[in-house]
């Protein structure tokens, strides 16, 4: 399938009083047409800094691309001009936030604001950018659009307001759209229609979407494929499937065990993952997550482990998968849910050069 | 069945009375609490919950109704001695581990300032010893005590809020979306702690959430609540295998399950009220479909709901 974006060994680094943090540290990942890739991590492991970095949306001081290329249509991201980037931003990567009571913006009627990437990317007259936002608003499902396309955000409950920010960020068709946690504020019900939405849309128009989250149960109903992210590195990525049934990384392991599923039976204690996630000021050595894992071998406190490949598609970056390493068993939770993958190679590689 | 350790008739608290932009934020709900159970209330925001819970522990004056801790009404007149009392019996912990601290004091005041007002310790040396007591229960470390809040991460600061709970030695906690803030890996050490906590004190929770997979994981009942009704009531394991109310049954379907296999083949079901379809002045009222599943019904539904369950 044809790439739309490439990004290649990323690093963002913030450079504070207390010291640079590396937020970001080498992460490498490709999008395909059409698909969606989710990026789930617990806060502070640089989902939301890489995807901010796509748009080129991270301050400046003191945040910065250190290094790396974000390819998109054949030019890197990293090394366009604020003003170029204009012309990308809103047009071919589109983004929605997290939280829909803050990313409107209050003073303007929710059509202006939908018609302001329109009459600014596409050149379209301002009657024009009026009929295409109501369409917008209808594909959204917001009901009316005639009378709520005259309203202020403040007059939307929570779920329509991320209806207009999904119209917003659909407006000029993106190419890419990233969305950073989009369901997290609202409700289950709401939530679950949201998705619906997004999953109808990317089928109508054929955009890749780069989903951020911390939910599994979000990832397993709307990605194609999943990178986990943990203390600014992919630590493991493949389709969802082999990430919910075959997952190879221990903080993988560790994030499936520790949500408990409708059938967890109430006797059995949570897995819970002990510890905080490291400090980014002054990342460990070796594997970063380590001191947190039952399973971490003593190499991974000296080494940083390099990136296995368990099939075309999966990746794991932990030392258990090298042929010297032990063999150990998952917690109980994983292994219940594991089947056999028929695309796995006989035996993990190493994968040289990460091209996913 | 065990005793009750507190039961709510009728409660309502409405904002805003008289005024045209009146809300009937809780409209009359009944429920009860069991000593040593854990009630899961779920629902969506704006449904009244959190209400339900600071109504219940006098945060707010009731508009109307009863909450009788041990038999005892909770709000009405009371002296300052007889509320301080009862306060000792009842705590809460706050949704926001970031906003429910107070950043000028250190985690030793925060902690200690229940046993201060309470009088429960008679030295300075005992007051510390309380702390460093309560701060190893929790997870921390007794160094900790000489910190501010903002040192801490969210997963250790609502650690902070349950040792600041704990602290007066309380029957019953309430806990109002204690880990909606916190992180998936950092919520289920939170979870852990308090079932612990729970067989270590013979504690009574009642949890408030919306995430409903953690809900049921906690809760031994469940109470769904939408529009300031209580809408359903049952044990966690009854409510998921036969949820009764349309609501429930949307609420329900609308939860994402970390499998992929069973995402793809779910069918979602929204709730629509007006299917109910409730004549003007029709009696609705909690009934009781089996022993301890209470629904939210007219006569005429508890009639089919009732065909429905013995299928």
């Amino acid at each position: 399938m044809e790439k739309v974006l490439e990004v290649k060994d990323l690093h963002v680094s913030f450079d504070t009083y207390g010291g640079v943090v590396k937020a970001v540290r080498g992460v490498n990942f490709d999008l395909k047409k059409g698909e969606t890739l989710a990026i789930v991590g617990e806060s502070g492991s640089g989902k939301s800094v890489t995807s901010k970095a796509l748009m080129r949306l991270i301050p400046n001081p003191p945040g910065r691309i250190a290094k790396g290329e974000i390819l998109f249509d054949g030019r890197d991201l990293a090394k366009l001009s604020e003003k170029e980037m204009q012309k990308i931003r809103g047009k071919d990567i589109a983004m929605i936030f997290q939280d829909p009571m803050t990313s409107l913006n209050p003073t303007m009627k929710i059509g202006s604001q939908i018609m302001e990437g329109l009459i600014k990317h596409q050149n379209l007259s301002k009657s024009t950018a009026k009929e295409r936002a109501l369409e917008l608003l209808r594909l959204v499902g917001i009901p009316q659009p005639e009378v709520r396309i005259n309203q202020y955000p403040h007059q939307f409950s929570g779920g329509m307001r991320q209806r207009v920010v999904v119209a917003v960020a659909l407006s000029c068709n993106p190419k890419v759209l990233i969305a950073d946690e989009p369901t997290t504020a609202l409700d289950v019900t709401i939530q679950a229609q949201i998705l619906e939405l997004m999953k109808d849309l990317q089928n109508k128009i054929d955009t890749s979407i780069i989903f951020i989250t911390h939910d599994l149960g979000v990832v397993a109903n709307v990605a194609d494929r999943v990178a986990v992210m943990y203390g600014g590195q992919i630590v493991e990525m493949g389709t969802v499937d082999e990430i919910f049934y075959d997952p190879r990384h221990p903080y993988t392991w560790g994030l499936l065990a520790s949500m408990p599923s409708l059938d967890t039976s109430v006797q059995t204690e949570l897995a819970a993952i002990p510890g905080t996630p490291p400090d980014l000021m002054n990342p460990p050595k070796g594997d970063a997550f380590a001191p947190r894992s039952s399973y971490a071998l003593e190499i991974d406190f000296e080494h940083e482990p390099p990136m296995f490949q368990i099939s075309d598609t999966h990746f794991a970056k932990t030392w258990l998968l090298h042929e010297n390493a032990p063999a150990v068993e998952p917690p109980k939770a994983v292994v219940e849910k594991r089947r056999t993958m028929p695309s796995n190679f006989a035996k993990p590689r190493l994968a040289e050069e990460v091209v996913l | 069945m065990a005793e009750k350790l507190l039961e709510i008739k009728n409660l309502k608290q409405h904002f805003n009375v008289g005024k045209p932009n009146q809300v009937k934020a809780v409209d009359g709900i009944s429920f009860d609490i069991y000593k040593g159970e854990t009630l899961g209330l779920v629902g969506e925001s704006g449904c009244g919950k959190s209400t339900t819970g600071r109504t219940i522990i006098r945060l707010y004056d009731a508009t109307d109704g009863e909450v009788l801790f041990e038999g005892e009404n909770v709000h009405g007149k009371k002296s300052r001695s007889d509320l301080k009392k009862f306060n000792r019996k009842m705590q809460m912990i706050f949704q926001d581990p970031y906003a429910s601290l107070n950043p000028r004091m250190t985690v030793g005041d925060i902690i200690a300032e229940g046993i201060d007002i309470h009088g429960l310790s008679k030295t300075r040396k005992d007051r510390m010893e309380k702390v460093h007591e309560l701060l190893k229960t929790v997870g921390l470390n007794k160094e900790h005590a000489n910190r501010y809040p903002h040192e801490f991460s969210g997963g250790q600061r609502q650690r902070i809020g349950i040792a600041r709970a704990l602290a007066v030695e309380p029957e019953f906690i309430i806990a109002d979306e204690p880990i909606s803030a916190l992180d998936v890996s950092i919520q289920a050490q939170v979870v852990n702690l308090m079932k612990k906590l729970q067989r270590d004190k013979q504690l009574t929770y009642l949890f408030i959430a919306h995430d409903l997979s953690m809900v049921k994981y906690i809760s031994d009942r469940i109470g769904v609540m939408y529009f300031g009704k209580l809408v359903e009531l049952a044990p966690s394991e009854e409510l998921y295998k036969n949820p009764i109310h349309p609501y429930t049954q949307s609420l329900l379907s609308a939860i994402p399950l970390p499998d992929p296999e069973s995402e793809r083949t779910r069918k979602r079901t929204a709730y629509n009220p007006s299917i109910h379809n409730y004549a003007e002045g029709e009696n609705l009222e909690m009934r009781e479909i089996s022993p301890g599943h209470f629904v939210y019904c007219s006569e005429k539904e508890f009639k089919q709901y009732q065909s429905i369950y013995k299928k």
